[in-house]
């Protein structure tokens, strides 16, 4: 461990290096979490299936790929047919338990996500996939920081993406109903807002926002249909962090996470990485728990 | 006065169907005595989860830990720990237990397991009991998923290649019919506990908490230490689960046996909800029943047996969220010590004027 | 109290009486039973598995089945899905066992799993043939019904470090001097393969400058590769099953990893040509068999007509994980032959005496029950094809060491 602190400090251009890889895997994160901070936040709902959406997308660019079609389409396509799935999964399971406490959701997600799992090792085989968009890589500062182009990509188009949603959320007739419903669901229905058909659209929508994510993740990355789980709970861990309904806040926790990550991995050992990531969510929490409780508050 | 007989005949029959149940059904006594173990679980869950309502995820915290520390007991009473759990070398060792050692790792391994996990759920409980609602559950989740990935890199142990406990002496006999019964013994004593728990001002502390937890302080309890007791004691006795799974199991794999929050944590919390949250026997029968369906869709629906769990749990957490008691309590509410009047209900109105 | 609860358990052991099994081997087959990952993180190779047994099954059914005593008997398999978890893979061995009545196991996929289950064949003394539980670990326990048809995880990557130690020269160094970077995962397959390289470059003396041992949720490993970047090693060497070839190799060519030699394995079950192409180039990789080997026997032929009745029938190439689960379906064909009655204890006293020739492979298992005939081959891959350059008998071409800059 401290070998490697030392490497650090004799190389600071290899900080640099984890640091930006770390940031551009963090924009990815960040993006799903953005999706989920929405669901949480307008209808009450901790949604575990997150990682399978993600992973879902990504089939969506691979299979693209497959018939000879750019996989960068499948940015857009694996979008539209999420948006399209969360639509549907609205409608038989998930307003069943909109009213209901975060618990029964986080279970009822974590069902739909196992499911969702096993259907696509059957589909598409338990095989890693990748998609391949064809791109190079830029080096900087002598090739010791080197940048996938497909990950700079993926991080811009994660950026457009979420401005194009915040302007979204604040302009469209749409993003203002789902904004008043968060705000007060019952106002909202006095005021003739449908909040069934908001809720859909919220749901449909976040699972847009990460099956786009998961075409990045097939160019950048690797899938398989069960690497969901660390999409899932990163997510988490940077709403969590962030707090809900705070955007500025989930994209720097997003990129600090994913930068954090790779330097602790690096430092301790990738063995610890996960470990480290979780121990943090906790001491986040327990210390934001503790300078409330001094006035005698606490998170719920 | 027939009422206190019949409940003993009905615990007697119980006592003895389980006594019998290996003997008639030797084929099927491993999965029995997981099934002990889950009514352990989902009991120790909804202590916490039921009674108190602070719905942890990370019970398995407690679990892993009885498990490795036991296995880590009976292995270091005579070997060195890390050369056993390294031993991947040229064969030239190989470690063997005689009865004696096997029994004596057993019987101090066990309470081991259990004290490490109380303490563990004391120390832990003192921080993360302060959240409430979803970040205790968040928070609980971490703590399962952290100590799985440290016990995945801890060498000690035997990190990501899991730690086989001792080879059970051929003295020893049928290793599942020997687990079953002390599988049995350790559910039994943890309901006797519940139930005996369950009659003191404990419940009404907890369930105060549960109903409201600020209302229950200004009126004087002191809450931190009521949840962290409980938890405490919930902690007790899957530490002890943990060090009979391990050895009934025979290999502990960090993340998918011991620290398996995917599955055996979240089945504790299905099971409680299943039978009924917040009742006695609601996480026994939940355990029962989840164990029979869990068993059967493995054996018929090869291939397809997680889409059945996953749809399961979707139709328990969505259309029978009150579980199997619950379901029964609002059926019978008579039955449950309810008073419920007469002329309230239809379908009883017409005998009674009639 | 202590003592007490000693006695308590004693007499416990005393009621636990053994039990005896019904028997599954009735009219004229033979049923053997398998734990095999067909849903989780091995799917991949649980179904290589599945499909080498399958395939073997098909064919000595097809050539008259297995003649035991004078009657001849064809082969079924009953499958359980252990899910990728140890756990389970216990449970449905002993459900086998004891509900199904399967006198005769084969084998799960992957190491832990094997580890999971052995125990569970052993205390009920049926033979187990399996196939993919490298981990030395599982030899060291003195136990009697366990035989596998392939080498010990320890000799995955000896192939690699004697090549790197041959080609110091090349690299201008001293086999001393060589610094080797390693990147496993934290599981029992790859654990056990990193404590049998540890062993070899000791021999060499080549200096371990990274020991990175990989998360199973593996999806980045970029922290492992920026220290390589940065204490440019010689050897780098990569175990992960399949996720964990894939990664590495998009990762290396991505971050532009100059590496002198780059030893993995899983190559094949990853299919790391057909998707990184040139990416690959280079790689060398532990593989238990190759169809290009010249072994060969009666039923199959040898192991290019194996390698072709395969991809006939399920449409790939076969990754050695479907050769040598083939051949355990061989060795079980022909211990049950030779055992002449469907004992268990007598086919798992003929299993041990077992020495044979596959298209796999000589098969002869030593007194722990592991195969000591067949050695290792290590592939590299050269202009997008696999091809076998150690050890020296049976390879095609000479290894490229160090691999040119790309």
């Amino acid at each position: 461990m401290l070998d490697n602190i030392q490497i650090l400090v004799q190389a600071p251009v290899i900080t640099l290096d984890l640091v930006l890889n770390g940031l551009l895997i963090g924009a990815i994160f960040a993006l799903a979490a953005y999706g989920m901070a929405l669901v949480w936040g307008v209808m009450n709902i901790i949604n575990i299936t997150q990682g399978e959406f993600v992973i879902l997308g990504g089939y969506v660019a691979v299979v693209m790929g497959m018939y000879g079609l750019p996989p960068l389409l499948g940015v857009p396509v694996a979008a539209i047919l999420l948006f399209v799935l969360g639509w549907a999964l609205y409608h038989t399971v998930i307003f069943r338990i909109v009213d209901r406490d975060l618990f029964t959701s986080v279970l009822a997600t974590f069902g739909i996500s196992i499911v969702l799992q096993q259907l696509m090792n059957t589909v598409f085989g338990g095989d890693v996939q990748i998609a391949d968009a064809g791109l190079g890589t830029v080096l900087l500062m002598d090739g010791l920081v080197a940048l996938a182009e497909i990950k700079l990509l993926a991080f811009a188009l994660a950026a457009v993406l979420g401005a194009t949603l915040v302007v979204f959320l604040k302009r469209s007739r749409l993003g203002q109903a789902i904004r008043a419903t968060a705000q007060n669901a019952r106002a909202a229905r006095v005021l003739g807002i449908d909040t069934d058909r908001v809720y859909a659209a919220t749901y449909g929508l976040n699972a847009a926002i990460c099956g786009a994510c998961g075409a990045l993740v097939a160019m950048a990355y690797t899938i398989h249909p069960y690497l969901g789980l660390p999409y899932t709970i990163r997510s988490f861990m940077i709403v969590v962090v962030a707090g809900l309904g705070n955007l500025a806040g989930v994209i720097i926790a997003g990129l600090g996470l994913g930068a954090a990550e790779n330097v602790a991995g690096f430092v301790l050992g990738t063995q610890f990485q996960l470990a480290f990531v979780f121990l943090l969510l906790v001491v986040v929490l327990v210390w934001r728990n503790w300078r409330l409780a001094r006035r005698r508050e606490y998170l719920k | 006065m027939r009422a206190p007989y019949a409940k003993f005949a009905g615990y007697l029959a119980i006592l003895l169907v389980g006594l019998a149940a290996p003997l008639l059904f030797s084929a099927y006594q491993s999965q029995m005595a997981e099934l002990w173990l889950f009514i352990v679980f989902a009991l120790t869950w909804d202590l916490v989860g039921g009674q108190m309502g602070y719905n942890s995820f990370g019970n398995v915290v407690f679990l892993g830990i009885g498990m490795y520390a036991c296995a880590a007991v009976q292995v270091g009473l005579f070997y060195e720990v890390s050369t056993y759990n390294n031993a991947r070398g040229g064969g030239a060792t190989v470690f063997t237990f005689d009865l004696g050692q096997y029994l004596e790792g057993l019987a101090i391994g066990l309470p081991v397991g259990a004290v490490l996990a109380a303490i563990a759920a004391a120390i832990l409980g003192g921080l993360v009991l302060g959240m409430r609602g979803h970040y205790f559950a968040i928070c609980t989740l971490g703590l399962g998923i952290a100590a799985g990935q440290i016990a995945n890199g801890w060498e000690w142990i035997g990190a990501g290649s899991g730690m086989v406990p001792p080879t059970p002496p051929a003295a020893l006999g049928d290793l599942s019919r020997f687990y079953y019964f002390l599988a049995m013994a350790l559910a039994i004593a943890t309901f006797l506990v519940l139930r005996w728990l369950y009659t003191t001002r404990f419940r009404l502390a907890i369930n105060a908490i549960r109903d409201n937890e600020d209302k229950a302080e200004s009126m004087g309890l002191k809450t931190t230490r009521i949840k962290v007791m409980a938890w405490v004691i919930a902690a007790f006795f899957l530490g002890i689960a943990g060090g009979l799974l391990g050895n009934l199991k025979r290999f502990i794999d960090p993340i998918d046996t011991a620290f398996a929050g995917a599955t055996f944590g979240v089945w504790m919390v299905l099971m409680a909800i299943l039978g009924g949250k917040g009742t006695l026997w609601g996480p026994v029968i939940g355990a029962a029943v989840f164990q029979v369906v869990k068993e059967t869709t493995w054996t018929y629906l090869l291939g397809w047996q997680r889409v059945a769990l996953g749809l399961l749990i979707v139709v328990i957490v969505v259309f029978f969220p009150q579980g199997i008691m619950g379901y029964f309590r609002e059926r019978f509410p008579a039955r449950f010590g309810h008073r419920v009047e007469e002329a309230a209900r239809p379908d009883r109105a017409e005998e009674t004027t009639g | 109290m202590l003592h007490h609860s000693k006695l308590a358990m004693t007499a416990l052991a005393a009621v636990s009486l053994p039990v005896t099994v019904a028997y599954a081997q009735s009219g004229d087959t033979i049923t053997l039973g398998a734990a095999v990952s067909l849903t989780g993180k091995y799917t991949t190779n649980g179904e290589h598995t599945q499909r080498g047994y399958d395939l073997a099954v098909d064919k000595i059914n097809g050539a008259g089945g297995v003649t035991v005593g004078d009657k001849a008997y064809t082969l079924e398999i009953k499958y359980y899905d252990d899910e990728s978890t140890p756990a389970r893979g216990a449970e449905l061995a002993e459900r086998l066992i004891q509900q199904d009545g399967i006198e005769f196991m084969l084998g799960p996929y992957s190491s832990g799993m094997t580890k999971a289950i052995a125990p569970v064949t052993e205390e009920h003394k049926v033979p187990m043939v399996e196939a993919n539980g490298a981990s030395r670990s599982l030899f060291t326990n003195g136990w009697e019904y366990i035989f596998a048809t392939l080498s010990t995880s320890e000799q995955y990557l000896r192939g690699a470090i004697t090549l790197v130690a041959e080609h110091a020269e090349e690299l201008g160094k001293e086999p001393g001097e060589i610094k080797v970077a390693m990147a496993f995962e934290n599981d029992p397959f790859s654990q056990d393969v990193r404590a049998g390289v540890l062993d070899d470059m000791k021999e060499y003396g080549m200096e371990a400058v990274i020991d990175d041992q990989l998360p199973r949720e593996l999806n980045d490993m970029t922290a492992t590769l920026t220290k390589v970047k940065a204490l440019e090693p010689d050897l780098l060497i990569v175990s992960g099953h399949s996720k964990g070839a894939a990664t590495a190799i998009r990762q290396i060519s991505e971050m532009q990893v100059n590496v002198s030699v780059l030893a993995m394995t899983h190559c094949d079950s990853a299919d790391i040509i057909g998707k990184f192409d040139e990416a690959a180039e280079y790689t060398l990789c532990a593989t238990q068999w190759a169809p290009t080997l010249s072994y060969s026997d009666d039923l199959f032929g040898s192991a290019a007509e194996f390698a072709a009745l395969f991809e006939e029938t399920y449409g790939y190439a076969p990754p050695y994980q479907a050769a040598e689960s083939a051949a355990a379906v061989q060795v079980y064909a022909d211990a049950l032959e030779r055992a002449g009655e469907l004992d268990s204890q007598k086919v798992r006293d003929a299993l041990s005496s077992t020495d044979m020739m596959t298209f796999y492979g000589p098969i002869d298992f030593d007194e722990t029950g592991k195969n000591v005939a067949k050695p290792m081959a290590l592939y590299q891959v050269l202009d997008g094809e696999y091809k076998v350059v150690s050890p020296s008998d049976f390879a095609e071409t000479d290894a490229v060491v160090p691999r040119p800059a790309m």
